[in-house]
């Protein structure tokens, strides 16, 4: 070999990364195989505690989950369980949303091992002690596609991602399910995981089943993650999700979802190509299945569907209806083993689905949005997150965020549930514009926004019983008659921000 | 006047008050709020209190209500006349009519109730449901007993069990009271309406009883979810070539009119009376069903 002196290299100083001499003795060929490689050269740690030890948690900082196991997750309760169990203090808890299964968290509230929350949504005792003014510092709740716009902008800077995940190499590469088997845990997507582990400072990811190299095509790459803890169980499946969505029998429901398809054929955006995102909810899935008749009817094929994927949303793939889907979020088994399965149903983060700084963003793309509520009001303003008893019981979800991004978003919600009036003069709390909502559609006939003229003219054209909203809003009062106002104290217990991160509404205690 | 369209007559529990203010808007023909059968001893009173003021208090449109009292000799019926009538809101279906007396019965409490509200006599109508072999037996006689009914029905539950059989998939069993029925109907120029088809999840079993009872000739069916109304206006709908027939008889007749001749005929065959009827029958249907708007068929 050459003797080398760098001195010899002209204008060395400019060759900044030039400035040292290969130096054979440093290297050491490894004659391992590929099998002996993956048992002593991983990222596998022994222990959930050695795993947060090596990434140098402190108290105050910001930890990170998704909810792709949904009611199902154990990873939550896990964590915070060892981390309270180690002395931390005064933790962020970030997760893409928390659901009814993490009301052991109320505890660590109470103890101080959790400072504050940020979510899409809180439910069930959690949600209830939230409201009833369990934290001193206010829940701060943001949509999808707003939390992976402040992930990526440095405005929700995670220190840690704690990532649950069906399969893993020992490497990091990681899936929503395990690519050679339909057995054990399936989530299907991890959009909202992959938005962390891309951003976040270190990652840890938490799984049931070490797969061998290279787990392929993979959610979640090893160049995103630092350590991998091997558990019996990261989750109930039957909380995760059930084999196939089923369609509603609720003919409410098929009432308000045949309606709304009306709607679609009659917004001017239901030619061939067009794209298309239905929310959950018994009515809004429902439409698929009105659009499905349509489509072959008109022999129209959608572009892509965006979204929370359904197993009725692959059956339409499958027909050629739907040429490609774009999934954050799979919500049946059906969409998961489609996901592992079909080529064109691809895996996107929250930030490709929704992130509010791309102009790119899939909402972008979006034809027609079909979303629930939990109530509307006259301004169209919506809210998914407060019931009519001012209690957090929901999620924004994408809702903002397809609402904003969508050339046409349908809002679909029965005029009253039971006594409850759904179309109201104001909501409990706004969490989407009535500026971004276009049409909503009740059991009792549809409202299109007056800034939006063309649509509506459409709609009375095609002989959609079109009102007022003002007129659906007396509509409600005179069928269950008006609630008494829910008192409230001063303390702010939820913050809703926008998109932005801008903050649309405050969320009270409400009085006992 | 506009024909009333039967096609549709959903039941709707009287006791039930989320049903019972979403029962509009599901677009049967006809809403059927029940004190009967589907109501439990302990909640009659809280029922009829209900339809009550469902009636008096919700916006009905100009859709036809019907309620099904108990029967009088039920002890509870007189009850439920004196409560529906003073409405002047609804039409009254008579559960299990054996014989014309049972109407007769229930009429003059509605003309007594009638005159004490201070209400036109005459003005509450009646409908009877046949729901045993007695009633089979008499249909005629029923259909004609009364001014006030608007239709006679069968109610096939009671009736197979009095028959000592049971429902079956082709409806064999009921092919006797079905045209019994519709005949009694006819003589008395009063509509015929078919009884319930419960199983609501088997909508190839629905359509095909519904293809049979349009055939038979039945103006319409009592249903118990609403997911059921769809499918049956789609088979009592007249399609595009009923329609466009019935329009060229009717074309052929005002031609046969201009020119005073007495025969008329379509594409070379005569066009006789029957002929004529029915193409009326199927412009009234299609008019009053929404697919036919001033001459012109509204469906693509």
């Amino acid at each position: 070999m050459r003797k080398i002196s760098l001195k010899n290299i002209p204008y060395l100083e400019e060759l900044h990364e030039v400035n040292k001499v290969f130096n054979l003795k440093k290297i050491t060929k490894n004659t391992r195989t590929l099998a002996e490689r993956e048992v002593h050269h991983n990222k596998i740690v022994g222990s959930l505690e050695e795993a947060v030890h090596r990434v140098g948690l402190q108290n105050g900082m910001t930890i990170s989950f998704h909810h792709h196991f949904r009611s199902g997750d154990f990873i939550i309760n896990m964590v915070i369980d060892k981390l309270a169990e180690m002395g931390f203090r005064d933790l962020v808890l970030a997760a893409s949303s928390l659901t009814d299964c993490h009301a052991p968290l109320i505890k660590h509230i109470e103890s101080g091992v959790i400072r504050r929350i940020e979510t899409s949504g809180l439910r069930g005792r959690l949600a209830e002690a939230v409201s009833d003014g369990l934290m001193d510092v206010p829940v701060v709740f943001r949509s999808h596609g707003g939390r992976a716009g402040a992930i990526e902008q440095g405005d929700l800077p995670i220190d840690v991602a704690f990532l649950g995940a069906p399969s893993c190499d020992p490497y990091g590469n990681a899936n929503g399910y395990i690519r050679d088997r339909d057995e054990g845990i399936m989530c299907g997507s991890m959009g909202y995981a992959k938005s962390d582990a891309t951003h976040a400072d270190k990652v840890i990811v938490i799984t049931n089943h070490i797969v061998h190299y290279p787990n392929t095509p993979f959610a979640i790459p090893e160049s995103d993650v630092d350590y991998i803890v091997k558990v019996d169980e990261i989750g109930d499946p039957a909380g995760i999700m059930t084999g196939a969505t089923r369609f509603t029998t609720n003919p409410k429901e098929l009432l308000i979802a045949e309606l709304a398809s009306k709607v679609i054929f009659a917004s001017g955006r239901f030619q061939d190509g067009f794209s298309f995102q239905t929310g959950t909810g018994g009515a809004s899935l429902a439409v698929t299945r009105f659009l499905r008749d349509k489509m072959i009817e008109k022999s129209i094929r959608a572009s892509f569907a965006l979204g929370g994927i359904t197993g009725s949303i692959v059956e339409l793939h499958e027909q050629g209806l739907i040429k490609k889907i774009l999934d954050v979020q799979s919500f049946d088994l059906r969409a998961a083993q489609s996901l592992r399965d079909n080529r064109f149903h691809q895996q996107i983060s929250a930030g490709y689905y929704a992130s509010p700084y791309s102009e790119g963003t899939a909402v972008n793309q979006l034809d027609v949005v079909v979303l629930s509520a939990l109530e509307v009001d006259t301004g169209f303003n919506v809210n998914v997150l407060t019931g009519s008893d001012g209690i957090i019981r929901g999620a924004i979800g994408g809702h903002p965020d397809t609402s904003f991004g969508s050339s046409v978003s349908i809002i679909v919600v029965p005029l009253t549930r039971g006594r409850i009036p759904c179309v109201v003069k104001n909501v409990n709390t706004v969490v989407t514009p009535g500026k971004t909502v276009d049409i909503i559609v009740t059991d009792h006939g549809i409202a299109v926004n007056p800034l939006r003229k063309v649509l509506r003219q459409r709609m009375i054209d095609n002989g959609l019983p079109v009102f007022t909203i003002e007129e659906l809003q007396k509509k409600a009062e005179q069928l269950v008659g008006i609630p008494k106002p829910i008192e409230y104290t001063d303390k702010v217990v939820g913050v809703v921000t926008y998109r932005d991160g801008s903050v649309i509404d405050l969320i009270y205690q409400v009085k006992q | 006047m506009k024909q009333q369209l039967r096609r549709t007559m959903l039941y709707v529990p009287g006791n039930n008050p989320g049903m019972i203010k979403d029962a509009g808007i599901y677009g049967a023909d006809c809403v059927m709020f029940d004190l009967e059968d589907s109501v439990s001893l302990n909640e009659k009173d809280a029922a009829r209190f209900l339809v009550y003021e469902a009636l008096t208090s919700l916006d009905l449109g100009d859709k036809e209500h019907l309620v099904r009292i108990n029967s009088l000799e039920s002890g509870l019926g007189l009850a439920d006349l004196e409560a529906i009538v003073h409405t002047g809101k609804a039409v009254i279906r008579l559960p299990k009519t054996e014989t014309p007396q049972d109407v007769l019965e229930c009429e003059a409490q509605i003309a007594r109730i009638e005159e004490a509200a201070g209400l036109p006599m005459g003005s509450t109508k009646m409908m009877a449901a046949v729901e045993s072999a007695a009633g089979v037996l008499n249909a005629r006689e029923i259909a004609l007993a009364s001014p006030r009914l608007i239709g006679i029905a069968i109610g096939a539950e009671d009736y197979v069990t009095d028959l000592k059989t049971t429902r079956s998939e082709d409806g064999v069993e009921l092919l006797f009271a079905r045209s019994a029925i519709l005949l009694a109907a006819r003589v008395a120029g009063i509509d015929a309406i078919d009884t319930v088809y419960s199983d609501v999840n088997n909508e190839e079993g629905l359509r095909k009883e519904v293809q049979l009872i349009r055939q038979l000739g039945f103006d319409g069916k009592s249903i118990i979810n609403p997911r059921q109304i769809g499918v049956i206006h789609e088979i009592y709908t007249p399609t595009k070539k009923d329609i466009d027939h019935a329009l060229a008889v009717l074309d052929a007749i005002q031609e046969a009119e201009r020119k005073g001749s007495g025969v008329i005929s379509l594409n070379g065959k005569m066009v006789d009376r029957p002929i004529v009827l029915r193409a009326q029958r199927v412009i009234s249907l299609a008019k009053e069903s929404g697919v036919l708007k001033e001459g012109v068929y509204a469906q693509d």
